[in-house]
């Protein structure tokens, strides 16, 4: 479903990946690797070479927010613009269907985000992105500020993503979670990806 | 008109006493002042009579292209003042042209509506009164554009998480960038709108005390001050408008993505 072909910048040598609809792909790698930068380029968020595609149309062919809707990038670090949750949502209603799942109280999206702790932001930044059913997530250290359970949380939701079609490009630097989400494992050494060694 | 009293050198020399007796309390107290005091004194005296000598020449010889390169100077060093005082700004070519082009845009509008409707010089280049208004426009448009230039970049920069958060949702450039771009125009307008709004109350403007004492009646002398405020608020609304939309644009290319490479600090 994503095409990716010749994919290049500065700090990311050339990557081609296919990723099919359901699918998680999961990437290890040191820190400065370059696993950002991959998932920042096929959301072209960054300027690249290269050749990406959904369903076999190029987005150079569509405008690029339309292009991001489609393939949503969730960043390590979350950012938020405005003074309440809802603010940040715009469909808040199917939000809260989710809410109560992700371990929040059903008032949260009046919560101002300035009191919201790091694993809050996390999860409902992620939240923010899921809502807008996007075909492909691009999703960097999703559960990096998450104790066990909440991890749990957000894995059940990706998962039930995926049987509804949607994609996963996923970075993480848990191993165990690299084996429980994602069918094909890959690692980042230096700008170049790699398939892991089976083990 | 002509009945101002005319000021001797010593006059001048009396009233630059005030700053020797500062000078002296410095050294006593040793407060350390004295010296920037001295050399600030000194430049203002010299850049003053150079800048003197310079209109004096520049008036009687009322020539098109002296009184235009007389402008480009004047701009150029605007433009140089404006990128000096921000703490980022764009690399290449753009860090310099991005203001000054904006401010020789705007000064440049506006001095010459002033010309053309107000004063009907003749001819209309008449640097007696095409430099005198250029430089007061460009003086406030300078600071309105600094302040404004350096506000956007400053907020894109440390507001990087925040704007590509909402880029990564689909969200347009023009949108992400909307909080920036209004603090941006509003740093740049408020020593503006605070000129005018405190005008006549908390202090007496400049310009209108200089030709109060020159001998010029009150109420003329307001008058040229209105004008002078008006030309100054408009030219300074206009370059702080071009000089961010422009700026906007280079923050940005065709996939409306947040192009922070393209800055440098200082």
């Amino acid at each position: 479903m994503l095409h990716i072909h010749g994919l290049s910048r500065p700090g990311l040598q050339r990557v081609d990946l296919d990723v099919d609809a359901g699918t998680c792909i999961a990437i290890r790698g040191s820190s400065g690797a370059g696993k950002s930068l991959l998932l920042r380029a096929i959301a072209d968020l960054d300027p690249a070479d290269g050749e990406v595609s959904l369903k076999g149309m190029s987005r150079t062919l569509m405008s690029a927010p339309t292009w991001r809707k489609r393939v949503i990038y969730v960043a390590a670090e979350s950012g938020w613009w405005d003074v309440t949750v809802g603010d940040h949502f715009s469909n808040p209603d199917i939000a809260a269907g989710y809410l109560v799942r992700l371990g929040f109280t059903d008032d949260a999206m009046s919560w101002p985000v300035s009191r919201l702790s790091t694993g809050e932001r996390q999860r409902l930044a992620l939240l923010r992105a899921i809502v807008l059913t996007p075909e492909v997530m691009l999703l960097d250290e999703p559960t990096s500020a998450l104790d066990p359970e909440a991890t749990a949380k957000v894995e059940s939701i990706l998962h039930e993503k995926r049987a509804a079609g949607t994609a996963i490009i996923m970075v993480t630097h848990d191993k165990a979670q690299a084996a429980r989400m994602a069918e094909h494992r890959f690692v980042m050494t230096a700008g170049a990806l790699s398939a892991e060694a089976a083990s | 008109m002509n009945s101002y009293i005319e000021l001797s050198y010593m006059d001048i020399a009396l009233a630059g006493m005030l700053l020797g007796i500062n000078a002296m309390l410095s050294v006593y107290y040793k407060l350390g002042t004295e010296k920037r005091l001295v050399i600030a004194a000194v430049r203002m005296v010299v850049q003053l009579t150079l800048v003197g000598l310079i209109l004096k020449a520049l008036f009687a010889a009322v020539s098109p292209w002296l009184t235009l390169l007389a402008a480009i100077v004047m701009v150029g060093f605007a433009g140089r003042e404006a990128m000096a005082r921000q703490e980022r700004h764009f690399k290449g070519v753009w860090g310099y042209g991005l203001g000054t082009g904006s401010m020789f845009a705007a000064a440049g509008t506006v001095t010459f509506f002033a010309l053309a409707t107000q004063f009907h010089a003749d001819p209309w280049y008449d640097p007696r009164y095409a430099i005198p208004i250029l430089g007061m426009i460009l003086g406030n448009t300078m600071t309105g554009v600094s302040l404004a230039l350096d506000r956007l970049l400053a907020d894109a920069d440390d507001g990087r998480a925040r704007i590509e958060a909402r880029l990564a949702l689909g969200h347009t450039f023009r949108e992400a960038l909307q909080m920036p771009l209004r603090n941006a125009m509003r740093a740049g307008l408020i020593p503006t709108v605070n000129g005018m709004a405190a005008a006549g109350l908390v202090s007496l403007p400049g310009m209108m005390t200089g030709q109060i004492l020159a001998g010029v009646e009150p109420v003329q002398a307001v008058k040229y001050q209105l004008l002078v405020m008006f030309l100054i608020a408009g030219g300074t609304a206009l370059g702080v408008f071009a000089a961010v939309m422009l700026a906007l644009k280079r923050l940005t290319d065709p996939r409306q993505r947040l192009r922070l490479d393209r800055l440098q600090g200082k």
